[in-house]
């Protein structure tokens, strides 16, 4: 397995350059090293000279990939593309173009994001599964069908709507928790709950309909049939067998998603006013600030690949007749 | 099921109670109930905190409080007038000529001006650990090594702080600052053209930040105080001059601003310490002032917090204003020292909805108005007095309303060959006709929901250089009628455009329809309202308009290279003077040739003429004079249709007092109070918990799991097969 999880290692590589290089390219199609320079400097009373001057400090008066002027290698290492990239792949994300140092904004914005997305993440999945566990015990019956057709309606809806919804109902009308706002510590939890019952609430429609998927293809095979005629309860079968079973394609779509918590939601801590990275990275491309997004995209593309390994993995836990070559 | 339901329900519950007190959503900590502080939001973190880059508005917020120039804007009267802060009294300029010999203000031969500014004594700068002083009476920590900060985080790991008095050379050294290499000072530009040696300081202060980085040391700080800067000479402790080349009688206003405030020299070798910026120590987020208030907590990303400087020298509230402003009881506080407020906390409200919804629960003090809560918070009677809704008075909320010193206006390209200069008196007539098609009073109608004042020349009211009545009419687009304005009839609009060679819209050489085009950034759906109204406009001339929309960039390249034909921007004043209007036409301000601020590259010999005349003379009849025959060539030549001069609205609950809205000062958080027992009452009425719907969703999450339950019982228990009667 080390030497698997080795090589996936190695092709990640040239997948995260490629991450990197499509949103460079896609970010210098939209923005300008000017536009960038302006949108910082502001609109009133600047200068050609404060825009060049801006941007030599920066590095970002190169040319973008290639610098015809230079000499042998340096034609390709004297753009803006290779000196604000490299340094990414030893996790240096450098500082925003306001100064600020981009790993330290990360490593504090990180707990309000994960402060909101575990307990979401967790308290869904076990909604969502014993919601549709329940569905296929009582498959084919009226419970099933208008679950079903409780499960469309809510995902038909806005995640907007469950969250101007939520707010309004639950802590405008009702009064029971804070509109919004973060606060550390034994408060926390004031501030978390709304947001974390929207999220829920929110994904209950596609995330029941997509397990009750998974569990009606389990329900038909022999081992089922097997263990009812042993005489287990039906709970018995549902949670000790067909759930077990089904883990595969349910650790899929679910350990994927893991590592990609730390980078938040971007409308939920919007609205919430929830410090997290979701909410940064919403800034930073509001500020034309490539800098940030540079690195957000990176450290998501990460994930994301560490995400992929580590569902292969999981899969040899759940099934041990998997082996990783 | 039903237990977890209810076991869940019971800790959400318990959560919620926990630390709440008798109000459950409130938002602030149960500690901080019934103190004197003032709730706030604000929407967009401030990029910088440094006052020698610092020039945005939600960056002043904070700033103005913090640092204090020179001068400042007084509080109530109007129209709006320079009052000493730190300064002990308004500096007159003294002028000589090139021999160094004094000359009158009006002598034709001056060389410059100098201003020399006598500062208060006792001012003491708020506690801070760029002050401290070790035991053997050196600075603590202007030295540190990297094990000195191992366990710093941020300025309150500091444990020793200190201060000290206020002198003449923070001045000095803060001007020297907009010379800095590795800041962004945006008024550098305009300052280095008067204020004597600051270009040439630029230079040597870049030769020398290079020569350090050739060392292998870039960054290091760089001492300002063994440079030279001619034009800023330090008298005494408490005396500084400023020289600054020819006369400039706008210069005391940005003695105003923060560009001016004092820097102590010790706070920036502190900051420029290694290992401070990685740390994000840096004076652009920690601002070290002697204003009323001092940043105690500097989160960006959810709160900011000021709190009272416990060295601020005192100020009184002020004793005179408008003659309004004893009845609406604003000057029932006259005499006492400043600040009222003990603490006031920003919090990050990026959306709307959630903003609005908390000022009504009363968890913020004050509150913008945006579009689409107008009309739930303000009725706007048939007289057209505006007042609050009937549900906003119930709750004691108050309206103030000012119009801001701002222009909106929308433009046209002067360098263009149809709507521009080239195109001669056929253009002029073309613009003029389409300054009246544009009905800027119906626009603010439909939608700024009334929220502002037709232009009729780019001098928004309270600025000098306004008329208010028949006499501030533009008579090209507007005529008196009655006892008020009113645009002219589209039939004139119509004349006008046939005598420009363009009957009904058609050109009458070519008999092509005439096509212009506007460059907005108004693309998206929500846009899509205004565009139509303005293509309606266009429609009533017969004038195709197309529309071309781009990302906020593209349109800002556009404009900066002169290739936008129409367009609409705005502009808000830096200072109450009309100059900082009328230079918007000036042709060394073209945004196209010269990058300056003359966005429609407007270009006119005896404009330019009148205005370095104007600039240089004081108020009264004859400035007025002048002025007058600016705007009268504006409206002649219509490089702009004026469109209109917003009114800001705001709203604020009873328990605020001493608000009065000013459009120039930002340093007013001083002079505003707060009944914190009546917040606390009134909170308490309007955040009443309602716990039947928890009860409710308990009873449906009941109602629908137990027949569950139930049949799953059912089944459980049913035999596999029916069984057979023999």
């Amino acid at each position: 397995m080390f030497a698997y999880v080795v090589r996936r290692v190695l092709y990640a590589i040239p997948i995260v350059i490629g991450v990197n290089l499509i949103t460079f390219a896609l970010f210098f199609v939209v923005n300008t090293p000017d536009d960038m320079a302006r949108m910082q400097l502001g609109i009133k009373r600047v200068t050609p000279e404060a825009i060049h001057k801006w941007k030599a400090e920066r590095g970002y008066d190169k040319p973008l990939f290639y610098d015809g002027q230079a000499e042998g290698r340096d034609k390709f290492t004297n753009t803006i593309f290779f000196t604000k990239s490299i340094r990414m792949f030893v996790f240096d994300f450098g500082r925003e173009d306001n100064g600020r140092d981009i790993a330290n904004e990360i490593s504090t914005r990180m707990v309000p994001s994960l402060a909101i997305a575990l307990p979401t993440f967790i308290l869904s999945l076990l909604v969502t599964i014993s919601f549709a566990l329940l569905l296929v015990l009582f498959r084919a019956t009226y419970l099933d069908f208008w679950g079903v057709v409780l499960c469309v309606a809510m995902m038909s809806v806005s995640s907007l709507f469950y969250i101007i919804g939520g707010q309004f109902l639950v802590a405008k009308l009702w009064n029971l928790v804070p509109i919004s706002g973060y606060a550390n510590g034994l408060d926390a939890p004031r501030f978390l709950i709304l947001p974390v019952v929207v999220g829920i609430i929110g994904g209950i429609g596609a995330g029941t309909r997509w397990y009750r998927t998974i569990f009606l293809e389990e329900i038909n095979r022999d081992y089922v049939r097997t263990a009812r005629a042993k005489g287990l309860s039906e709970l018995r079968v549902m949670f000790g067998h067909v759930l077990k079973n089904a883990m595969i394609p349910i650790l899929t779509g679910v350990v994927v998603v893991i590592p990609t918590l730390f980078l938040g939601s971007l409308i939920t801590e919007s609205f919430f006013g929830i410090p997290g990275l979701g909410s940064y990275t919403i800034d930073a491309i509001n500020s034309q600030d490539f800098a940030v997004v540079r690195a957000m995209v990176f450290i998501g593309s990460v994930l994301y690949i560490i995400g992929l390994i580590l569902t292969d993995i999981s899969y040899t836990l759940v099934d041990p007749r998997v082996r990783l070559q | 099921m039903l237990r977890l339901a209810q076991t869940i329900l019971a800790c959400a519950a318990v959560l919620a109670v926990s630390g709440c007190g008798d109000v459950w959503n409130d938002p602030y900590p149960a500690v901080d109930r019934g103190l004197n502080v003032l709730y706030s939001a604000f929407t967009d973190r401030p990029k910088h905190l440094d006052p020698v880059q610092s020039y945005s508005e939600d960056e002043a917020t904070y700033n103005a409080q913090i640092y204090e120039p020179p001068l400042q804007y007084h509080y109530l009267r109007r129209p709006y007038e320079l009052v000493p802060l730190l300064a002990e009294s308004l500096p007159k300029p003294i002028y000589y000529d090139d021999q160094d010999r004094e000359v009158s203000a009006d002598a034709p031969g001056v060389a410059y001006g100098v201003y020399e500014i006598r500062i208060r004594s006792g001012v003491r700068y708020q506690p801070h650990p760029a002050f401290a002083q070790a035991a053997s009476g050196g600075p603590r920590y202007q030295s540190l090594t990297a094990d000195d900060l191992a366990g710093i985080r941020s300025l309150a790991d500091f444990r020793e702080t200190g201060t000290r008095e206020l002198e003449a050379a923070d001045f000095a050294y803060q001007i020297k600052r907009l010379a800095h290499p590795r800041l962004h000072s945006p008024i550098f530009g305009l300052m280095s053209e008067y204020i004597v040696g600051l270009k040439e300081l630029a230079a040597a202060l870049k030769d020398a930040d290079k020569a350090l980085a050739d060392q292998g040391k870039p960054g290091v700080w760089l001492d300002l105080t063994r440079f030279a800067l001619p034009g800023v000479e330090v008298v005494d402790a408490h005396t500084y001059r400023i020289k600054v080349k020819g006369r400039y009688p706008q210069f005391v206003y940005w003695l105003a601003m923060n560009f001016f405030a004092p820097v102590p020299m010790e706070v920036d070798r502190f900051y420029a310490q290694p290992g401070m910026a990685e740390r994000n120590l840096v004076l652009d987020w920690y601002p070290v002032g002697t204003g009323p208030y001092m940043l105690t907590e500097n989160n960006p990303n959810a709160r900011m917090v000021l709190e009272r400087n416990p060295n601020y020298h005192g100020e009184r509230y002020p004793a005179d204003g408008e003659a309004e402003d004893r009845s609406a009881g604003l000057l029932a506080d006259s005499g006492r020292p400043l600040p009222f407020i003990d603490r006031v906390v920003f919090t990050r409200e990026k959306e709307g909805i959630p903003y609005w919804n908390k000022f009504l629960q009363g968890y913020y003090d004050q509150s913008g108005i945006s579009s689409d809560s107008f009309d739930r918070a303000v009725r706007v009677s048939v007289e057209g007095q505006t007042a609050v809704s009937p549900e906003m008075a119930q709750k004691g909320i108050q309206l103030e309303t000012a119009v801001s010193t701002a222009s909106r206006y929308f433009a046209f390209n002067w360098l263009d060959p149809v709507v521009g200069g080239p195109g001669g008196e056929r253009a002029k007539k073309l613009r003029q006709a389409i300054s009246i098609a544009l009905d800027w009073e119906e626009f603010i109608s439909i939608f700024a929901n009334g929220r502002g004042i037709t232009g009729q020349s780019p001098i928004p009211p309270g600025i000098f250089g306004f008329i208010e009545g028949e006499h501030g009419v533009n008579p090209v687009t507007h005529e008196w009628v009655g006892n008020a304005p009113r645009r002219r009839p589209i039939d004139a609009a119509r004349r006008l455009l046939a005598e420009a060679g363009y009957p009904n819209g058609r050109d009458e050489t070519t008999g092509q329809p005439l096509t212009l085009m506007l460059d907005t950034t108004e693309r998206g759906p929500d846009d899509k309202s205004r565009l139509d109204w303005l293509r309606k406009q266009f429609a009533k001339l017969s004038i195709q308009l197309e529309i071309r929309g781009a990302d906020y960039n593209r349109f800002q390249e556009r404009v900066r290279k002169g290739a936008a034909q129409m367009f609409v921007w705005g502009w808000n004043a830096d200072y109450p003077d009309p100059e900082n209007f009328l230079f918007l036409f000036l042709t060394q301000q073209s945004r196209a040739r010269l990058q300056g601020e003359n966005a429609a590259n407007y270009a006119n010999p005896e404009y330019d003429q009148l205005y370095e005349r104007m600039r240089l003379m004081d108020n009264g009849p004859e400035r007025q004079a002048v002025i007058d025959r600016m705007v009268a060539i504006l409206r002649e030549d219509a490089p702009w249709s004026f469109g209109f001069h917003p009114k800001d609205y705001s709203l604020r609950h009873a328990w605020i007092g001493n608000a009065k809205p000013n459009q120039m000062a930002r340093n007013t958080l001083k002079y505003m109070k707060v009944d914190p027992v009546l917040r606390a009452q009134r909170r308490r009425e309007w955040n009443t918990v309602v716990l039947w719907p928890l009860g409710l969703m308990a009873l449906l999450i009941a109602a629908g799991i137990t027949p569950a339950a139930i049949a799953l019982r059912r089944r459980e228990r049913a035999r596999a097969l029916p069984s057979v009667t023999r």
